[in-house]
């Protein structure tokens, strides 16, 4: 037990320091005296005897360290000084200290919610078995760029499933569908989205169902009953969890479907066509129409599989690739695709992600590190201010690495309290986040968790070691003798620190402007995107989406009279303007295309023109504000006749027609025999914000298999008008919900929320960055000004006018400014096109935001330098002579 | 003022339980009593003398306390305890050998 009573007198000790100071001092002071009186007995002079017994004592003062160190918990006990010293100078300048801290938190608390976000949702494997055996396959066309990674013909699918041998499962999945859910139980109806899928997808993504079981393989043929797998969330929600689901019948789009199951709350389906908000998977075979299944030029799929183990994706590619490549030479028509493509599924789910989350990475981690300098710059001020102190402690012996280690502890200290701030602020960011951004894939593994925490502790204990050892750097013991020798003008060994300072800030400013520079074009190219000419005007216009169930709409006839009557109705509410119905509006992204010819003038194969349908009533037009440019619109008896009759846009005139009159001419499309007459031309539109306008040719919404359309309506207080709306459809048909209920400019916010979300992150990056350079700047002539006092005093007692010395300072903070700025342009210069991808209509290299980055620099530069400069101007040379 | 080796570091750790071994004494007799024992061969240097005593008295080897010495002046006394005289014989058991094997080596040379 020999540990327990060693243990018993380190305590001992640790609790009666002071007392065991004081007896150590006692013991050596009554050494010293018996070795005075023995000298004097041997007939030493009392001063004589005296120094000789202090000769042979040596050093009290490092005898009692020596001691002292003996004592174990002296290492405790100095860390424990350290800590305690520390304390003491940052409280001495709180308000620099609270700045240092609130930096260095901001910069830590950024990175922490970044790498939380870019570890779950870039780097974390997928929540399903084995993730990595798991692909993404599509269709590839054959131009490079567009097109990569098409989605896939349900008829390839077979083929592929066919031969595939390196493959263990492959599933066939269109997690892009909607149903409308029938009113029941005193519920509304409402539209949801849905996926159709192969039966086997959840046992190859290796998902076992909460509730009764998954898809058998006679679920999914054409011929089946009609069944349905809901999500946790929907089950919820609509069904209150109730526990006997299983077996219970739903009414999806007027159709009765029986519940076989309930996917677990753990389940949320990734990809690149998103799929996370899937309410209710059902079979594909059972869904998709007998022809579509057998079709290689419709594209309504995504496919997945799951390799075979030790079987790459590039042997499967090519193995597909050779059946697709046969697939395009017996179906030579338009639409078919002559190769493949895939990449992993994780890759796959978090594509679109990938560039923004890097740079936004990039772009904290220089927040992080301008933070760092900052603090640095800071430690080394102080360091300054206590230049003589540490020379004297220096030359008196005190250890270098004891100095060192007090100034690690204060940067430890800062970082320590910023690392909890920071915490908190990524706590709050990531909230934040996630209720701004649920429709981000993989939005729900953002977690902060063991490794985020590892991280935390990693960038605090680098903050920690990075602004202290630049600032012990800058601290170096022969620096301080010469600045010791120098004494009161210490002015040389300052300059030397000064110099360092400068370094760090020149970074400081170049990194900022490279912020800066990034943040400008995002935000320019988020104002293109926002101010882009769709075509039509976007204010007073609201956008309303309803679908009619086949089932209970089977026969064309209804359909028109359900749309007509809807029209009507929408047109007689008070405040409605003008209203039409249209297959897929403006804004609203892809809405399907083909490729045409003309009857006049055929093509060739590879010459069609890809353009985009849409289905429209007359009234549409109006409504839109879309300009008829020649010939007319159609007429009512047109769409109830169903004549073939179409309206392209301009762009597709010309390319189609070069420099002739196409009104009269016929278009027809690969994919069926209907040859449409061309009786009027209208402005482009633009379908998806971030595309150019494409070729687009309108027919009549009524007869051509359109069971869906949205209801455009203009009016002066559209807001308003969405109930009224709805009520109108509700009193047609009690079961039909309304869904995608917007303003124009709604859902024009909404598409560009990416770009906007990016630029706004960007910016708020860069302005923190560009408040700490102005502090940097600000504090490093802040402390020029009080360490050359003395020197401009004398300049100025010797005639030396105020302007001049103010200029002399100005200067001197604008030299590392512009040293800064030029350093960062040509850097930003240089990683411009990493964030190309992220830009609309806007070049990398951008003058217009160089020269305004530059500007706003140096501003603020500018105003970070006046004051201290305007201070040194002011000083009273009398007073900076006395003080020296 | 370099540390003394670890060899002189033990040694003295010994020649410290040896000299405290018959009664209890302050850090400056010990010292004298060293310097007297061998001859003044030995001259025990104050700053290696009060770390050495913290240092066994942190080991549990030796006790302290304060008591009035010849002079009439309080002053602390070192004494054995029961693990320190168990150490003192190990120490001096292994020494013996050491300077026998030593002394084998440089007398038969």
């Amino acid at each position: 037990m020999r540990w327990l009573s060693r243990l018993g007198v380190q305590f001992r000790m640790l609790f009666s320091r002071n007392r065991a100071h004081r007896e150590l001092d006692a013991e050596l002071r009554d050494h010293l005296d018996r070795q005075i009186a023995e000298n004097t007995a041997r007939g030493m002079s009392d001063e004589s005897a005296r120094a000789a017994a202090l000769r042979t004592f040596g050093n009290p003062a490092l005898l009692r360290d020596q001691a002292h160190d003996t004592w174990n918990w002296a290492a405790a006990e100095s860390l424990l000084h350290d800590v305690r010293i520390g304390c003491r100078t940052l409280l001495r300048t709180p308000g620099f200290t609270v700045i240092a801290i609130l930096v260095m938190a901001l910069g830590i608390g950024a990175n922490v919610a970044l790498f939380t976000i870019v570890r779950g949702v870039l780097l974390k494997p997928l929540p399903y078995s084995d993730p990595e055996r798991l692909v993404t396959l599509y269709e590839r066309s054959a131009s490079e760029g567009l097109g990569m990674f098409n989605p896939v013909a349900a008829g390839s699918f077979s083929e592929w499933q066919r031969a595939a041998t390196g493959v263990e499962q492959m599933a066939l999945v269109s997690p892009f569908q909607n149903y409308n859910v029938s009113a029941e139980g005193g519920k509304l109806p409402e539209r949801i989205d849905a996926g159709f899928c192969s039966w086997n997808l959840f046992s190859l993504l290796g998902v076992q169902p909460a509730l009764g079981r998954t898809f058998a393989e006679a679920d999914d043929e054409h011929s089946a009953q009609s069944t349905v797998m809901l999500s946790d969330a929907f089950w919820r929600r609509r069904y209150a969890g109730d526990p006997a689901i299983v077996g219970k019948t739903i009414w999806l789009d007027a159709k009765p479907y029986t519940v076989v199951g309930v996917l677990p709350a753990s389940f949320l389906f990734n990809s690149a066509f998103g799929g996370n908000t899937v309410q209710v998977w059902t079979p594909v075979g059972h869904e998709f129409p007998e022809a579509l299944l057998k079709a290689y030029d419709d594209h309504e799929g995504i496919v997945m599989a799951r390799l075979k183990p030790g079987v790459t994706l590039q042997s499967v590619l090519a193995q597909l690739g050779a059946v697709q490549a046969q697939i395009k030479k017996e179906h030579a028509a338009g639409g078919v695709n002559g190769a493949v493509n895939g990449r992993s599924m994780l890759d796959d789910a978090v594509h679109d992600y990938k560039t923004p989350l890097y740079a936004l990475l990039a772009a904290t981690g220089c927040v992080l590190l301008i933070a760092c300098m900052n603090v640095a710059s800071l430690l080394i001020a102080r360091t300054a201010a206590r230049g003589k102190e540490m020379a004297i402690r220096t030359a008196l012996g005190g250890g270098r690495m004891r100095l060192m280690r007090e100034r690690l502890t204060e940067s430890l200290l800062i970082s320590v309290m910023a690392g909890a701030v920071g915490i908190g602020i990524s706590w709050a960011a990531l909230q934040l986040l996630v209720k701004m951004r649920p429709d981000m894939n993989r939005v729900e593994s953002i977690r902060i968790d063991g490794g985020v925490a590892l991280f935390t502790i990693a960038a605090i204990a680098s903050c920690a070691l990075f602004a202290g050892l630049i600032s012990a750097l800058g601290a170096d013991g022969k620096r301080l003798l010469s600045a010791l020798q120098e004494s009161s003008r210490a002015n040389r060994g300052s300059h030397q620190r000064a110099t360092l300072r400068r370094v760090l800030l020149v970074l400081e400013v170049s990194l900022t402007v490279v912020l800066l520079a990034g943040a400008g074009l995002l935000l320019k190219s988020y104002q293109r995107l926002r101010t882009t000419d769709l075509g039509i005007p976007i204010n007073n216009a609201l956008r309303l989406h309803v679908s009619l169930p086949e089932s209970r709409y089977k026969e064309e006839v209804q359909q028109v009279a359900f749309f007509e009557q809807l029209i009507a109705g929408v047109r007689a509410l008070p405040g409605v303007e003008a209203a039409g119905l249209v297959s897929t509006a403006p804004g609203q992204g892809w809405g399907g295309d083909s490729l045409a010819d003309t009857l006049e003038q055929p093509r060739r194969q590879e010459d069609l023109l890809d353009i985009h349908r849409r289905a429209a009533d007359p009234g549409y037009f109006a409504a839109a504000q879309i300009p008829l440019l020649r010939g007319r619109i159609f007429t009512s008896d047109e769409r109830l006749s169903r004549s073939d009759v179409a309206l392209i846009s301009l762009s597709t005139a010309q390319q189609l027609f070069p420099g002739q009159d196409p009104i009269g001419k016929h278009l027809h499309f690969g994919y069926n025999k209907d040859v449409y007459e061309i009786i009027g031309v209208v402005g482009d539109v633009r379908w998806d914000i971030h595309e150019p306008p494409k070729p687009t040719m309108y027919m009549p919404l009524y007869g051509h298999d359109w069971t869906g359309a949205t209801i455009f309506v203009r009016g002066r207080n559209v807001e308003s008008l969405a109930m009224p709306i709805e009520n109108v459809v509700g009193r047609l048909d009690r079961d039909l919900p309304v869904s995608n209920v917007m303003t124009f400019r709604e859902s024009i916010a909404k598409s560009t929320i990416d770009s906007q979300f990016d630029s706004l992150l960007i910016l708020s990056f860069a302005v923190i960055a560009l408040i700490l350079a102005g502090a940097g700047l600000y504090g490093v002539l802040a402390y020029l000004v009080t360490q050359r006092t003395g020197e401009i005093g004398i300049r100025m007692a010797l005639g030396a006018p105020r302007k001049q010395v103010m200029r002399l300072m100005l200067l001197d903070g604008l030299r590392p400014a512009l040293i800064g700025l030029v350093l960062g342009l040509a850097g930003s210069a240089a990683t411009g096109r990493l964030i190309a991808s992220m830009l609309f209509d806007t070049k990398p290299l951008d003058a217009g935001i160089y020269t305004a980055v530059a500007a706003t620099l140096l501003v603020v530069a500018g105003i970070a330098c006046m004051l201290p400069a305007w201070r040194a101007s002011r000083i009273d040379p009398m007073q900076a002579l006395r003080t020296e | 003022m370099g540390k003394p080796s670890d060899l002189v570091q033990g040694t003295l750790d010994l020649l410290i339980l040896k000299t405290i071994a018959l009664e209890p004494m302050h850090g400056w007799a010990i010292a004298k009593r060293i310097q007297q024992m061998s001859g003044e061969v030995l001259q025990v240097q104050q700053g290696s003398l009060y770390p050495a005593l913290h240092r066994l008295e942190q080991q549990g080897w030796i006790k302290a306390k304060w008591d009035e010495s010849e002079t009439g002046r309080q002053a602390k006394f070192y004494s054995l305890t029961a693990a320190g005289r168990k150490q003192m014989d190990a120490e001096s058991a292994n020494w013996s050998r050491l300077s026998a094997a030593i002394n084998l080596i440089v007398s038969e040379a």
